[in-house]
């Protein structure tokens, strides 16, 4: 085994820590992580359950290979029934913070109830505690993190917590940790928000060294790693680009949503890529990228280190924002630039620094901006409304909206409950290019029609990161399917999906995938936890979490017709580049998709598909 | 010959995985708290620097020890403690000017870096080649060819 063995039950109410052994048969059968966190968050929560009260549950998950030498294996998930959408909601996160928490002993932390007064928790190895944070509530994630390791005058614990937005209940309130690494989308800061938890902060000494055969293990880890550096994507794009290697190609493929998808290539697209990150400015000779940087475990550092233009409008007389920080990783650079149709780089990065700082998801929140522009334009929103004059392309409007979200204030409110419910709002629910109320990230659904099927049937709401079939339909990874094709759609976003669900809930990062397959992550699970983890097995435990995630979701009141594209994505062409003409196939792709599944016409996995899966 | 650890900051990613080698050769788990290479992050820079002992000729631990736990090994250079003779006093971590000598709270003695006998765990785990294990006496090597090639190669490359 490579778990821990045990998770830690804090029931927030009565303010108790419990340690308990952990369902070794549930490990077996849903692996760890996002799995094995979701398999109990099912097994002991109502789906109905309003996702802001204190009855909804929270946890934080690793899997078997967080904190060991297996590249990428430093992730953790938070899981929980998530606010923005009603839906299971599972969000994952790189940094240090998990295999701190592993380290300390603890494959999961559930969190329930809601605490009567704002605390944060703290981990010492098999201590665990309750603390006031009376102090820390009102305060950003900058301030949090340095603030409790100042308090306990230990500069190596790890924090994992929520700034202003997760406090005041922002739908799309991040979890963030070690400064500018999140668990970003779907809400679950503003559950941890709405049970008065600021932070867990965690101090493990006691390290990971429960392997079944050790010399295996450093075996097949050395193995895996030379398959990621060896590889042109994990080996050279990303450490040298990062995600925003994408930008440009993307756009060329005519796939990037511009303008809350209006069109679908960015004539800005050269100005916010990897390679204008990388480009010394007029302003003062410097590029705005300082370096890349790995999260724990991580051979591939795909992460970028920037700093912002000390001239720019954004940050005039605002010291804090001049050290290196964060981004912009592609999604963000996407969701705050291409989808308002701004190019000014510099923008997007004080945006996105905000995000981090305040901690909330720049997808969602750029999409919502996106929005607004569009009723804007329309003439739907007004300046005195506003605040500002919101035009797309205005930089100043995004960057003035990203600084009034967290708190709330005048408009900020509104734009803290997403698209879905702004754009309802003020009758134009068609505005919002989302699916079970989650915004979508940076590919366009209508050119490349896998990751619209993805997208329509992501059990989180829109999101690549559960079937990136972007890789096989852009990059021609594992093979290269054609973007406008719908045939064979169904089958590859099963696969990505099955698959993907076993990546995240072994505790490594989804990134590794762009080289690896089952069959390289097989052999160190064999070699850390047992034998029966095969690639077979792997892919059953994949499509087992996936229906069990349906099955909840189906139990909390979606059906297939939750399944769908928002009308724009169906009857709006693409006006430009190679996908020109082209509207979304989902009609055709869905009834067979659900096919493929087990599933009935009505999107619910069939009683022989739930047998077969042992659900 | 012996060898000295080399490192280049500017290559280090801050994946720790240094860390957990250093961890798993000496202890047989990964475990960070237990390393004797340490990685430090400069948050506001956006460095980060491995840090650990470098194997002084005339080491101010070794010369601290009042029990002489700590001897050269003469293959490697490395000063190596001693876990059966170290007391725990922990002098040595006071006189250590740089700070790689530390206790260890379990065991109830001190750690440092041994250069693992001469085949360093951390510099065959680092990705990026930050940490290598060089020829001791030319650790200057691979800067000096890079000015070489810089003034003497590619200038007068015609």
């Amino acid at each position: 085994m490579s778990w821990a063995g045990k998770l830690l039950r804090v029931n927030l109410s009565a303010g108790t820590c419990k340690s308990e052994l952990l369902n070794m048969k549930w490990a077996k059968e849903y692996l760890g992580s996002r799995g094995l966190a979701s398999k109990y968050l099912v097994e002991e929560l109502d789906p109905k359950v309003d996702p802001l009260s204190p009855e909804n549950k929270i946890i934080w998950a690793t899997g078997p290979l967080t904190g060991t030498m297996a590249s990428t294996g430093g992730r953790y998930t938070v899981v929980t029934k998530g606010p923005l959408t009603g839906a299971i909601a599972c969000s994952n996160s790189g940094g240090y913070w998990g295999a701190e928490l592993k380290m300390a002993g603890w494959d999961m932390v559930i969190f329930e109830g809601k605490s009567p007064k704002p605390v944060y928790l703290l981990i010492e190895n098999d201590k665990a505690e309750l603390i006031d944070a009376s102090e820390l509530w009102g305060k950003t994630v900058w301030e949090t993190e340095p603030a409790i390791k100042t308090k306990h005058q230990d500069p190596q614990i790890r924090v994992s917590c929520i700034g202003r937005a997760g406090e005041n209940q922002v739908l799309y309130a991040a979890v963030v940790n070690d400064l500018h690494r999140a668990a970003g989308r779907s809400g679950v800061g503003a559950v941890m928000g709405s049970k008065n938890l600021k932070a867990i902060a965690v101090r493990g000494t006691k390290g990971v060294g429960n392997l079944k055969d050790p010399k295996a293990f450093m075996a097949a880890t050395a193995a895996a790693k030379a398959v990621l550096s060896g590889n042109a994507v994990t080996g050279q794009g990303l450490p040298t680009y990062g995600t925003q290697v994408l930008m440009n190609v993307i756009n060329e493929v005519g796939g990037l949503p511009t303008r809350n998808h209006r069109d679908v290539q960015f004539d800005g697209a050269k100005d916010i890529s990897a390679e204008a990150m990388a480009t010394p400015r007029h302003s003062d000779g410097k590029a705005q990228l300082v370096t890349n940087q790995a999260c724990f475990a991580c051979t591939i550092a795909c992460g970028r280190i920037s700093k912002i233009d000390e001239t720019h409008f954004t940050v005039e007389n605002k010291p804090q924002y001049f050290g290196a920080s964060g981004g912009l990783e592609y999604e963000a650079a996407w969701a705050l630039g291409a989808a308002n149709g701004v190019n000014d780089l510099e923008a997007l990065q004080y945006a996105n620094m905000l995000c981090n700082e305040d901690g909330f998801d720049p997808i969602t929140f750029g999409a919502t901006v996106g929005a607004v522009m569009e009723l804007y334009e329309m003439g739907i929103l007004k300046k005195e409304q506003l605040g500002i004059e919101a035009p797309f392309g205005s930089a100043k409007a995004l960057c003035y909206f990203a600084e009034i979200t967290a708190n709330g204030t005048g408009f900020g409110k509104e734009l803290g409950m997403g698209s879905a419910r702004l754009t309802k709002h003020y009758g134009q629910p068609d505005l919002s290019m989302s699916v079970k109320g989650q915004e979508f990230p940076a590919y366009d659904g209508r050119v490349i029609q896998g990751i619209g099927l993805a997208y329509a049937t992501s059990n989180r709401g829109a999101c690549h990161l559960r079937g990136y079939t972007i890789a096989s339909e852009v990059l021609g990874i594992p093979v290269k399917t054609e973007p406008s094709e719908t045939a064979g759609k169904p089958e590859l976003v099963k696969a990505f999906q099955d698959a993907t669900a076993a990546f995240d809930s072994a505790g490594i990062c989804i990134f590794t995938s762009f080289a690896w397959t089952l069959a390289d992550v097989a052999p160190q699970l064999q070699a850390a936890c047992g034998d029966e983890f095969t690639v077979e097995n792997l892919t059953l435990i994949g499509e087992r979490i996936w229906n069990m995630e349906r099955d909840f979701n189906n139990r909390a009141g979606f059906t297939h017709k939750d399944d769908k594209l928002p009308k724009r994505l169906m009857t709006e062409a693409a006006k430009t580049g190679p996908g020109k003409g082209s509207v979304s196939g989902l009609d055709k792709m869905l009834p067979e998709y659900y096919k493929i599944r087990g599933w009935d016409p009505e999107g619910r996995p069939s009683a022989d598909t739930l047998k077969r899966l042992g659900l | 010959m012996q060898k000295s650890l080399h490192i280049n900051a500017d290559k280090c990613t801050g994946c720790l995985q240094c860390e957990m080698a250093c961890s798993y050769e000496h202890y047989g788990i990964f475990n960070t708290a237990k390393s004797r290479i340490k990685v430090f992050e400069f948050h506001d820079t956006g460095k980060k620097v491995p840090y650990t002992c470098t194997q002084c000729s005339d080491a101010w631990c070794l010369q601290a020890c009042p029990v002489d736990a700590i001897t050269l090994d003469l293959i490697t250079g490395a000063k190596v403690v001693s876990e059966d003779t170290c007391v725990g006093c922990k002098v040595c971590t006071i006189s250590c000017p740089f700070g790689t000598i530390n206790y260890v709270q379990e065991t109830g003695k001190v750690q440092k870096c041994d250069l693992c006998g001469g085949d360093p765990a951390c510099a065959t785990a680092c990705p990026t080649q930050a940490i290598t294990y060089v020829d001791a006496d030319w650790t200057g090597l691979d800067k000096m060819r890079e000015w070489a090639d810089k003034l003497g190669n590619q200038n007068n490359a015609n």
